[in-house]
């Protein structure tokens, strides 16, 4: 009886399948006849000796179908993502979503959000350790670039907070080709080696290429070392509808297949079975204010597509959304980030990043990652589906319980309710207005407010072994003593 | 009778009509008005309409970009020089620091600048430290315009400055940052004379910096 609600599992496309196939074709042509452009030599070598045909003058690799789909035909169709410690704590894969902070905000919002400033190093460890005490979100990101450690290290020492204060698996990044290259001997540093990380992964790389069609030095480099260590990389490809990409969702969809095409293929022209992870983060681009507002519909639209055709080339999906372009937390905040997380979970993407995130892109939120969780909690149970079993339909209940019966006190009740119902609060709030009234009648901001203080206001307790802590630290001081750091803000004394 | 062909011919340019615009500016010159005062009553005042349209959401940039390219077109057809015997307000030059290809933003700051009248040299994206402050000392440039969209690329605006005040020219050129993670504070803690935020507002400050208004 189980089966009936594995079936029934809501799911939302949005392309038919001729459509997947044109778009599919589309994109293989631009591949070969146009190709990409790679800013970096290395990677334009490793392309043409694994098949590309290689313009030197232009920097462009133009690839056969052939090639493309090999290429693609080589990648795993899912993830297992473990804790730092080791254990299992997310599949990315099938159509189960995890959700995830919007990553390297600059800035960060108090209270409502309304006052936003440059983020700090505290701010990335607050939020680390609200999501590891948030039960929804199940992935931690280096969520903002903290003003208050030096830029030259500032992509690796997010990792350094997000690894000292959670154990759950992170999304992260980094700024330049040595960046990666520090930040996987952190890693393994934690994990106790190179083996130890590959076999049991618990970081995942965002590179991103430069629409249209285009990969800087620093992404190609980045997607070469993360083939290489046995990191997983998460593609983002991200046009701007009507600015750097054709104003159309599905002129969108073809550009943004085209370049996460090309950057699988260059990954596994590195190393065959490399995980990549097909990703992204489009939006449309306002016409009226020159701004790239995540929370329009049409952006969740291109999501939506774009994953459709992850989905046909049997890799794991990802996507931005769950934010919200609103300037302070408001209606227009929580409207924008319930209908991405509701529809992108339907559209069965693997990670969602974007939970805290508001003002597009630009802003983390304690608050605002309070009342995620409990939408993300409610978007888990809609898209577990209805359990239609003999059970849960009830009729001998019913029958038996005749007219005018309450259910109240059935043994049913109690065996049921608990899975049937996602409880949400404290932020999302039922009682009636006098008992509201009566606990301080406070609004959706103040009540995310007290779950976070509950949360940072809780003894941390460690999330590293000893042994993993000292081998971190030592990891980080080397790194900063080659930059010639004498101090961190939370760090290790240098 | 040509005050009412030069208000004409403003309301082509706002409408992007090119072939009315040109018949227009043609009929103008060929009733005596003088290129100057086509460029200044018929031109000019339809990019500050679009410019205030668009502040107030008016219209959309796809359509300020239109009517900028017929502006562009038809203030060459009525003077080669494109501003009818008027100096350039300034020359600037403009670019995406190294490693970074986005230039979108960039690209229309560079129009917005030349509809107001500022001479743009556009080194276009990738552009390294010493291709910028060459350029700064080959066009004698009053303005130098950085923009950068990445986190990782910001810093090079920072290299640039110091590279001019390396090379002696840090003096005689107002620098301009801008791009998604500037901000302006870090405007201040790099040197830089002046943040902007959009389009409107790298002309707005270009021109306060300049003294043009």
């Amino acid at each position: 009886m189980q089966g009936s609600r594995l079936d029934s599992r809501p799911m939302l496309r949005l392309l038919s399948d001729d459509d997947v196939d044109r778009i599919h074709r589309a994109a293989m042509r631009i591949l070969e006849k146009t190709g990409v452009m790679f800013r970096s030599r290395e990677a334009l070598a490793v392309l043409g000796a694994a098949g590309a045909r290689i313009d030197e003058g232009q920097g462009r690799a133009m690839f056969p179908p052939e090639m493309v789909m090999e290429a693609v035909s080589k990648c795993p169709s899912s993830l297992q993502l473990y804790t730092s410690g080791g254990s299992p704590a997310a599949f990315v894969g099938g159509e189960e979503s995890h959700y995830a902070p919007g990553s390297t905000a600059l800035n960060f919002g108090d209270g409502d959000g309304r006052d936003a400033r440059e983020a700090t190093s505290a701010d990335l460890r607050d939020i680390a350790r609200l999501v590891e005490g948030l039960p929804n979100i199940h992935l931690q990101s280096t969520a903002v670039v903290a003003c208050d450690v030096p830029r030259e290290i500032a992509d690796l020492y997010r990792l350094y907070i997000v690894l000292c204060n959670s154990s759950k698996p992170v999304i992260t990044g980094a700024f330049s080709v040595q960046g990666l290259v520090d930040m996987k001997d952190m890693l393994s540093a934690v994990a106790g080696g190179d083996d130890a990380l590959r076999a049991k992964p618990f970081a995942v790389f965002d590179v991103c290429p430069s629409p249209p069609l285009m990969w800087t030095e620093i992404s190609a480099g980045n997607i070469m070392d993360c083939a290489r260590f046995g990191l997983p990389l998460e593609l983002i490809s991200m046009p701007l509808s009507g600015a750097n990409a054709p104003c159309t969702v599905a002129g969108s969809v073809v550009q943004h297949t085209a370049e996460t095409l090309s950057g699988i293929v260059l990954a596994q022209a590195v190393k065959e079975g490399a995980t990549v992870i097909y990703g992204g983060a489009p939006s449309l681009f306002d016409m009226r204010h020159g701004t790239t507002p995540m929370g329009s519909v049409e952006t969740m639209m291109i999501d939506i597509c774009y994953a459709q055709m992850g989905k046909f080339y049997g890799l794991p999906t990802h996507t931005y959304s769950a934010t919200t372009d609103a300037k302070v937390l408001d209606m227009q905040a929580g409207l924008e980030s319930s209908l991405g997380s509701v529809l992108c979970a339907l559209a069965g993407i693997n990670i969602i990043s974007g939970p805290g995130m508001y003002d597009f892109l630009t802003c983390q939120s304690l608050v605002k990652l309070a009342v995620d969780n409990e939408i993300c909690g409610m978007v888990y149970r809609f898209t577990a589906g209805v359990d239609a079993s003999e059970e849960a339909m009830a009729s001998e209940l019913i029958e038996s319980a005749g007219p005018g019966a309450n259910f109240l006190s059935s043994p049913h009740t109690l065996r049921f309710f608990k899975g049937e119902q996602y409880v949400p609060g404290p932020a999302i709030d039922r009682r009636d207005r006098k008992r509201w009234l009566s606990k301080g009648g406070k609004d959706t901001i103040a009540r995310a407010a007290d779950v976070v203080s509950r949360i940072l206001g809780s003894p941390a307790a460690p999330v590293l072994t000893d042994e993993a802590r000292s081998r971190l630290d030592e990891a980080v001081r080397r790194i900063a003593r080659r930059h010639g750091i004498r101090s961190l803000p939370l760090g290790p004394d240098l | 009778m040509s005050s009412l062909l030069l208000e004409k011919l403003v309301e082509s340019v706002v409408r992007a009509d090119r072939e009315e615009a040109e018949r227009l500016a043609r009929e103008a010159l060929a009733a005596g008005v003088a290129p100057r005062d086509i460029l200044m009553l018929g031109l000019s005042p339809a990019m500050t309409r679009l410019g205030r349209l668009w502040e107030e959401g008016e219209v959309f940039l796809p359509e300020v970009l239109a009517s900028a390219e017929v502006f562009e077109a038809v203030s060459r057809s009525v003077d080669s020089t494109g501003r009818g015997g008027r100096a350039p307000v300034g020359r600037c030059v403009l670019g995406t620091v190294r490693g970074d290809l986005h230039d979108l933003g960039k690209n229309i700051v560079g129009i917005m600048l030349r509809t107001a009248g500022f001479e743009v040299v556009d080194l276009g994206k990738d552009v390294p430290c010493e291709a910028f402050v060459g350029a700064v000392r080959q066009w004698r440039a009053d303005v130098l315009g950085m923009s950068a969209l990445l986190t990782t690329t910001m810093r090079e605006q920072r290299n640039v400055i110091e590279l001019l005040k390396k090379e002696g020219l840090r003096e005689g050129v107002l620098v301009m940052v801008g791009g998604a993670p500037v901000t302006a504070k870090w405007a201040e803690e790099i040197g830089a004379d002046a943040y902007a935020a959009n389009a409107h507002e790298a002309v707005e400050k270009a021109e306060r910096m300049l003294g043009v208004v």
